[in-house]
């Protein structure tokens, strides 16, 4: 694998839309194509090289490239939009929409990630070693289709509306979400380790979502089905499986272990 | 003075009988004419095919449910955004452009007008607004009576010449082009929670039929011989074995003339007819009916068709025919808007999904194709998808592509659901349409079906100078075995040129245009006052305005073109 590191120059900015920095784009360009490659301020376009030292080798083929952002840059959005192979890991933060649209390949955020990270997601791995914003894995605004799959891992914590009309795929949050939780979804597992604030699975119609920790203010649309065990990460934990939201008709099941 | 010559290009002209012949078309300002000076600019066409301006007899491109499906649908616009230009603005969106937009795609794919097929009367003011924003392409709008409460009024009480000034006043207040009917009693009822299935039902507390709507309208629209003809939207759309109702309400004007033969041929132009074509009793057993309705059509001369292809995309359907959406909002669960239009009509906006996986919409896909195919004169059929109901406009050279390559049907036929091609007769019809037919469904057909047929839709002399020039060389290339080929020529000109101004090189906008409104004033200078009475008890009583706020004024149609109706 071909490493291409990205280090922040010291350059002032208000916000960067760096959605063409995935391994896909840089696949067969030369570094000073890499350079070039375009990244928006505001409503003006700059090369890449403008705020970023180029340095590595690229390859004609994305599975064979790994970016690494060398530096925490959260003000950067978009960072591995849409991305399909490859790696790419950032040493630091990164802005809203990082992996959002992404259908393959490894993106990995050392730091915390801004809101909306992987939205509509469809394959391929997220991993936030920090905290997330709102919205991980959620749908685009006004969209019935939120995230299709992949998986996302946050060590962290987790903000509110995680995986909104998630379809499929998978979130897993290390540390505690805030509201709503599920909303919406049709499909699809949200894991949470930690706690989950308030009106988990709100309007869910289908899907799964599994609270190891305690729940706040519980939605009345979810009744209560049987007491089971559930095997999770190599562990056995006795949970109360819930059923819901009933206020949509929905048959999503919420395993609860914080009883 | 600005002339400018096409020389040499391959012209498909079908109301002056040119079919492809080489030659040239001269320009001098608006106008065509017949020879320009040494001086004019010339656009060498040869080895191009060369057409009158594109005209969209039905589409929904402005107005409040067009503005409502921008509204609730970002995501339309997800991904489907262009940045301003030298000559364009930003905009977006897929299903529902925005309305620069609207008007950049239809001048790249050589379009010149394009009507909006439903404006309700109370909102008129809004849909103009929008058309004046929409640069570069004629446009007119029509004007939606099929469940207005004075019309259904006066039709019942058989108070004809009430009528007649009515329909006139309603154009003039809302800079109509025509009288539309939408689902005619159906989208009142809807207000009791209601709908007219068959055009025998009647609508509630009005107690007259839907039938009587169509006829009474019909009758008016010629008496005040207006430009075009009536234009319905049929009851019970989009229902399994609503063919019946079709053949009903093609039934009601049989051997019925315009007053004006010279200016149109038909009292009724059906709008959409492949959501009127369907048979089988459900969604299970759902077959077309193409055929009984192609007949029906070949044998009634006075009437046309807008086929409403369905082009298998994700879209967003609006229209004016509420108890519909809502019925459609609970078949696919997806986001709903409904309006009641006081007096007058109703809406409703849903997004859908024409999947090609899905056996009722390839079912659908084939439906439209086989109206178009099977009605033998291409001058009644005209090539629309009511935008966005049945796909975008955008899709006009896929669909296009689809009617000139047999093959290009079959192959698509074959990647559809496998119970498609029992229900359908598609892969039996081998006719392909070449660009001469494509002429008279897309120009010559949708300009005389609205009586513009001398001025528009046409390349001889003192037509107005909208002009389509395509890089395809009909001479070494096939259509037949080259879809893709069909699709990329039609969906960006080499030119397009309206009214004599050049909009469009190589599928770059270049110029702002000089749009016109079209818009018909059929009151001949006079108001019975027996009618204004009646309409004024109308708005003391029911609306939430006042008459005098009702009317739209001139300043709000962008460049008026107003046509006035003789009548002897």
């Amino acid at each position: 694998m071909k490493k291409v590191t990205l280090r922040p120059k010291d350059k002032e900015y208000m916000f960067l839309d760096a959605d063409n920095v995935t391994p896909d784009n840089f696949a067969g360009k030369t570094l000073d194509e890499v350079r070039a490659v375009e990244i928006y301020e505001g409503n003006r376009t700059y090369a890449l090289g403008d705020y970023f030292d180029v340095i590595g080798e690229t390859d004609p083929d994305p599975n064979e490239i790994g970016i690494v952002i060398d530096g925490s840059v959260p003000k950067v959005k978009y960072i591995g939009m849409k991305m399909s192979a490859g790696k790419l890991l950032v040493k630091g933060s990164v802005g809203m929409y990082a992996g959002g649209w992404m259908t393959g390949g490894r993106l990995r955020v050392n730091g915390d990630a801004g809101a909306y990270a992987g939205i509509a997601m469809e394959g391929g791995e997220l991993v936030i070693d920090g905290n997330a914003g709102d919205y991980v894995g959620a749908n685009y605004r006004g969209d019935w289709r939120g995230m299709k799959g992949g998986k996302i891992v946050v060590s962290g914590n987790a903000g509110s509306d995680i995986g909104e009309a998630m379809v499929g795929g998978e979130i897993v949050v290390k540390g505690n979400a805030d509201l709503q939780a599920g909303i919406h979804a049709h499909g699809g597992k949200i894991v949470i380790e930690g706690d989950a604030e308030s009106r988990v699975g709100a309007q869910m119609t289908k899907g799964d979502i599994i609270v190891l920790g305690k729940i706040g203010y519980w939605l009345p649309g979810f009744i209560y089905k049987k007491d089971d065990q559930i095997d999770y990460d190599g562990k056995q934990y006795a949970v109360k499986v819930y059923q819901g939201d009933r206020g949509e008709g929905g048959k999503g099941t919420l395993y609860y272990a914080g009883a | 003075m600005s002339e400018i010559l096409v020389k040499n290009g391959y012209v498909y002209d079908p109301k002056n009988g040119v079919n492809g012949d080489v030659m040239d078309i001269a320009i001098r300002d608006d106008k065509i004419v017949d020879a320009v000076s040494p001086t004019a600019k010339v656009i060498d066409a040869s080895g191009k095919v060369v057409m009158a301006g594109g005209i969209d007899i039905h589409a929904h491109i402005a107005g409040p449910k067009v503005n409502v499906g921008r509204n609730m649908r970002p995501e339309d616009k997800l991904f489907n955004t262009s940045k301003r230009g030298k000559m364009t603005r930003s905009g977006g969106g897929f299903s529902v452009p925005s309305v620069f937009e609207t008007g950049y795609v239809y001048s790249r794919m050589g379009y010149t007008q394009a009507n909006e097929a439903a404006m309700p009367p109370l909102l008129a003011r809004h849909t103009h607004e929008e058309m004046a924003d929409t640069p570069l392409i004629d446009q007119s709008a029509y004007t939606l009576l099929g469940n207005n409460w004075l019309v259904m009024e006066y039709i019942k009480r058989g108070e004809k010449d009430k009528l007649n000034a009515f329909v006139a006043w309603m154009l003039h207040a809302t800079k109509g082009y025509c009288v539309k009917l939408v689902n005619p009693g159906g989208s009142e009822a809807w207000g009791w929670g209601m709908n007219c299935v068959n055009i025998s039902d009647p609508v509630p507390y009005f107690d007259v039929m839907p039938s009587e709507i169509i006829s009474g309208l019909a009758e008016a629209n010629e008496a005040l011989n207006l430009p075009t003809s009536i234009h319905l939207h049929a009851n019970n759309l989009g229902h399994p074995g609503n063919y019946q109702t079709t053949l009903d309400s093609i039934k009601l004007l049989e051997g019925v003339l315009p007053r004006d033969g010279k200016i149109r041929d038909q009292v009724i132009n059906f709008a959409h007819m492949q959501f009127h074509s369907y048979g089988g009793t459900t969604w299970k057993d759902f077959e077309t009916e193409a055929q009984p309705i192609a007949d029906s059509i070949n044998k009634n001369k006075n009437m046309t068709v807008d086929v409403g292809f369905v082009t298998l995309d994700e879209t967003t359907t609006m229209t004016a025919d509420g108890p519909m959406e809502y019925y459609l909002h609970n078949t696919n669960h997806l986001k709903w808007a409904n309006a009641d239009i006081e007096l007058e009509t109703a809406a409703g906006v849903v997004p859908y999904i024409y999947s090609p996986k899905i056996s009722v919409c390839g079912i659908q896909w084939a439906i439209g194709l086989e109206l178009a195919l099977l009605i033998d004169d291409p001058m009644q059929a005209f090539i629309t998808t009511d935008h966005p109901n049945a796909g975008p406009f955008r899709r006009y050279p896929r669909i296009i592509s689809w009617l000139m390559s047999n093959q290009a049907r079959l192959d698509r036929l074959e990647t559809l659901h496998k119970v498609v091609p029992d229900r359908v007769a598609i892969g039996g019809i081998s006719r392909v349409f070449d660009f001469y037919d494509i002429a008279k469904m897309t120009r010559a057909g949708p300009a005389r079906a609205l009586g513009l047929g001398d001025m528009k839709g046409h390349l001889g002399v003192g037509a107005d100078a909208d002009v389509a020039i395509y890089n395809y060389n009909p001479k070494t290339m096939d259509p037949t075995t080259d879809p893709a080929g069909i699709e990329k020529t039609f969906k960006n000109t080499a030119y397009t040129i309206k009214g004599g101004d050049i909009v469009v090189i190589d599928g770059e906008v270049v110029s702002k245009g000089n749009k016109r409104t079209i818009w018909v004033d059929a009151t001949n200078g006079s108001m019975d006052p027996a009618v204004l009475d009646d309409i004024e008890k109308k708005f003391v009583r029911f609306y939430s305005v006042t008459m005098n706020n009702y009317p739209v004024q001139d300043e709000y149609v962008a460049r008026g073109l107003v046509v006035k109706p003789e009548v002897a």
